[in-house]
């Protein structure tokens, strides 16, 4: 029984330390697969983190506050698509500005709401059951987001692999010349696909906000978004990888805090790198393999698209 | 037959495009009849192209009208000239290496099927015109050739009444354009227009019944090519006199400059060919020409021979009798052996340079520089003296690489490695895409340079190049090279059968 509520402990601990990047990842996953490689990952997920967290506590809604998470990370990743695809600006220099953009704006807007207390999503949800067995409480930890986090590789490994309109998404980020001579319109797709990498960013940022530590701090994501845009290039563009991936990293993030609850003789800072060093060296030695890579990658990833005539 | 009496399938009148400075169609007008095979002929530039996508609805005619079946209409896009029934085999192939077949045509289609009956309708049409076409497989692994027919199904399967085709031989083997043209010659029978876009004047000869000429962007003429000969219409599409290339004695028994034995090497791309125990001997003042359908083994043989990949064994490799498998595209040159690569601009030359500093890039051994600093005067004297006597058109030794056209920077880079004196010259596709004029001009310099004592190697697709030139012909296929047979012993026939030896073992193994 014990080993049972550990062996559940460390499950649903891992799953929410993941669930912010599958959200983040898949978001990104689906913009690459599209073409573009959008860098400001981690500053969407800041503006999601602080909106999300300002629109709840002001409207005492956590879904008003998601709704708002998500327009905020989709608004900015609109404001890459016009310099990057309309403009036709550098995809990584834009992305790297959004990234400082959305670190700064974010503590500016959050400024006033740093320290304000907040419940948690899960608690809010399933207030009736908090008195039930160790192991349904930690289920219920268990929040909305997290599920729909389970549910999300599912659906887009379906979506890109079975749909007509992932098909058209592949077409478009394999070769936009292509796709616009057969008469797809590649910019249209483009910002849906960057559109919805916001709206996810923002997701993702505002479950940290809102759900898994329910407090705004600046600069809170601490390199999460960096994580999952790693985690996309690594799993090349695959969702299974990407799911296991971000797995990988919540498992890590939660022995990490064990082995510091344990009292291991380490600094607590080589620790906290831990997750990030342990997922980056194993998707490295994933995807070693040049020809898989080369299969895999949107051959049109960061390429400005003109259409001629 | 009554199809004089019908209102033509597609008639342009007037049709204008400006690019810019420059007028790609200037009062353009041409008329397609129902179930006739039209040629569009014309050199690079003539505005074939723009032409053509002006029909298929990519480019937008600034002025002139369209008329399909009697009506004037507009074609916004090409969704638009989808629906009119207009079908496009593109020159450089519309498909996704990394989809299926199935899901490539579901592309092309718009249509909402599911890919399973996509599969059987394929399959069907397929059939009926005899395209051997494999709906599940990925476009990735299929040659050239199936990749055209994977095209010309997708175009099929929406009931086209004008089929258009931009060069759709250029990656043919003989054969398979043989196969082609039936295709192409019942679907006219059963009143298919086609617009057939080419170059290759005896293919249109023989396959098509009118012909419209293109010249700087003007129809120059028109003809039955049925009757005119090629040598006119090679005139009225270059407008003037056709030069002619001469070939001095060449020199027998000559040294051997470059020697191959027994390479065996696996390519680094994911669909490339791994070469097989080739061998080769090429000697002093000789032409060696290599024959093949592009994607055997041509871009990986080249880059073994010119030292971008090196051989496992230093000797596999002989520049002048000198081991070279282990040594680098400098150390090579060094021997005495140059390089013309394929692509021109990227890996021949570069597009931000002045053609001057693109002199410099190979010749720089040769006395241009002189204790680490560069002789400009020396290197300015160089360029002028290629844009001389290669007749390059271009603005100066100050132009761009970016600003020529495609064949006069090929002419520009034939120069600068024939202006080294190499004993050895390894050239692919030199014409590929080029003029007839600029073409017969790079064909007569590598002819003088065997002349004057060097060895030639040329990789070609244009197998009618090969036996104007060679003196030696061999056929890559599938990584493996045939014996060389002297050019004035074999056919264009057996060559074109080598061609296809990769494809005939194919189908056998299939059919086991």
């Amino acid at each position: 029984m014990h080993e049972l509520e550990i062996a559940v402990a460390i499950l649903v601990a891992t799953l929410r330390a993941a669930t912010p990047l599958v959200l983040a990842g898949f978001g990104e996953l689906i913009a690459e697969r599209s073409g573009v490689l959008n860098l400001g990952v981690e500053g969407m997920m800041l503006m999601g983190a602080s909106v999300g967290f300002i629109g709840t506590v002001a409207t005492g809604s956590p879904i008003i506050g998601l709704l708002l998470a998500m327009l905020a990370g989709a608004a900015l990743a609109m404001v890459f698509g016009v310099l990057t695809l309309s403009l036709m600006a550098n995809q990584v220099a834009t992305g790297l500005a959004l990234t400082i953009f959305g670190v700064g704006f974010s503590a500016l807007v959050g400024v006033k709401w740093i320290g304000i207390p907040l419940e948690g999503i899960a608690t809010d949800i399933w207030p009736s059951l908090s008195s039930s067995s160790p192991i349904v409480q930690q289920l219920m930890l268990l929040d909305p987001i997290v599920w729909l986090a389970v549910l999300v590789p599912f659906l887009i490994h379906r979506f890109i692999y079975r749909t007509r309109a992932g098909l058209v998404l592949r077409a478009v980020g394999e070769s936009h010349d292509v796709a616009h001579a057969l008469g797809y319109s590649v910019l249209k797709i483009r910002y849906l696909a960057v559109a919805f990498g916001g709206a996810m960013s923002g997701l993702a940022g505002a479950y940290l906000s809102l759900a898994y530590t329910p407090m705004w701090s600046e600069n809170m994501v601490a390199g999460r978004g960096w994580i999952a845009l790693a985690l996309v290039v690594f799993s090349t563009w695959k969702p299974a990888w990407l799911a296991l991936g971000s797995l990988l990293f919540g498992f890590v993030t939660i022995a990490q805090f064990q082995a510091e609850a344990l009292g291991l003789a380490l600094s607590p800072h080589l620790l906290a790198m831990l997750p990030y060093l342990a997922t980056i060296v194993v998707l490295v030695l994933i995807s070693r393999d040049a020809t898989r890579l080369k299969l895999n990658a949107p051959a049109a990833l960061g390429r400005p698209f003109h259409a001629t005539a | 037959m009554n199809a004089s009496a019908l209102p033509p399938r597609l008639r342009l009148t007037g049709i204008v495009k400006r690019y810019a400075a420059t007028l790609a169609n200037d009062g353009v007008s041409l008329s397609i009849a129902p179930g006739e095979i039209h040629a569009l002929l014309g050199e690079n530039g003539a505005g074939k192209s723009t032409l053509v996508k002006i029909i298929y609805g990519v480019a937008r005619p600034d002025a002139g009208t369209i008329e399909w079946e009697g009506k004037e209409i507009n074609i916004p896009d090409p969704n638009a000239a989808r629906r009119l029934g207009v079908g496009m085999v593109f020159q450089h192939f519309s498909l996704f290496e990394s989809l299926t077949v199935a899901e490539n045509i579901a592309l092309g289609l718009g249509a909402t099927e599911s890919i399973a009956d996509l599969t059987t309708r394929i399959a069907a049409v397929a059939r009926r015109y005899g395209l051997a076409v494999e709906p599940g497989r990925h476009v990735h692994h299929l040659s050239v050739g199936e990749r055209q027919r994977v095209e010309i199904v997708r175009c099929l399967l929406q009931s086209p009444r004008l089929l258009i085709m931009d060069e759709p031989t250029s990656v043919l083997t003989p054969q398979e354009a043989e196969g082609l043209f039936d295709v192409l010659r019942r679907l006219a029978a059963e009143g298919c227009s086609v617009l057939y876009i080419s170059h290759k004047l005896e293919e249109i000869k023989a396959l098509c019944e009118h012909a419209t000429v293109l010249r700087a962007g003007r129809v120059v003429g028109e003809c039955d090519p049925r009757i005119a000969s090629e040598q006119q219409m090679a005139e009225m599409m270059i407008g003037g006199a056709l030069p002619v290339a001469h070939r001095s004695a060449p020199l027998h028994e000559g040294k051997p400059c470059l020697q191959v034995s027994k390479l065996t090497l696996a390519s680094d791309e994911p669909f490339g060919t791994t070469l097989r125990d080739i061998s080769l001997q090429l000697r002093d003042g000789q032409i060696l020409g290599i024959a093949g359908v592009a994607g055997n083994g041509q871009k990986e043989l080249l880059a073994a021979l010119a030292g971008e990949r090196r051989a496992p064994q230093a000797d596999s490799v002989l520049v002048c009798g000198t081991p070279a498998g282990h040594l680098g595209p400098t150390a090579r040159r060094r021997l005495g052996l140059s390089f013309i690569p394929e692509e021109r601009l990227g890996r021949g030359a570069i597009a931000e340079f002045p053609l001057s500093e693109n002199g410099l890039l190979t010749a720089y051994p040769h006395g241009f520089v002189r204790a680490g600093l560069i002789r400009y005067g020396a290197v300015n004297k160089y360029a002028a003296g290629i844009i001389k006597r290669f007749a390059v058109k271009a603005s100066g030794i100050d132009a761009r690489g970016s600003s020529l056209s495609g064949g006069n920077m090929q002419k520009f880079i034939v120069g600068r490695e024939i202006g080294t004196n190499p004993r050895v010259l390894l050239a692919a596709h030199p014409t590929w895409g080029v003029d007839i004029g600029a073409a017969i001009a790079i064909r007569q310099a590598l002819m003088d340079l065997a002349a004057a004592g060097s060895g030639v190697l040329v990789v070609s697709e244009d197998l009618a190049e090969l036996f104007e030139i060679s003196d030696f012909i061999a056929v890559l296929s599938g990584g493996r090279l045939s014996a060389p047979k002297p050019a004035r012993e074999t056919t264009v026939e057996e060559v074109g059968l080598l061609m296809g030896g990769r494809m005939a073992a194919e189908g056998a193994a299939h059919a086991l």
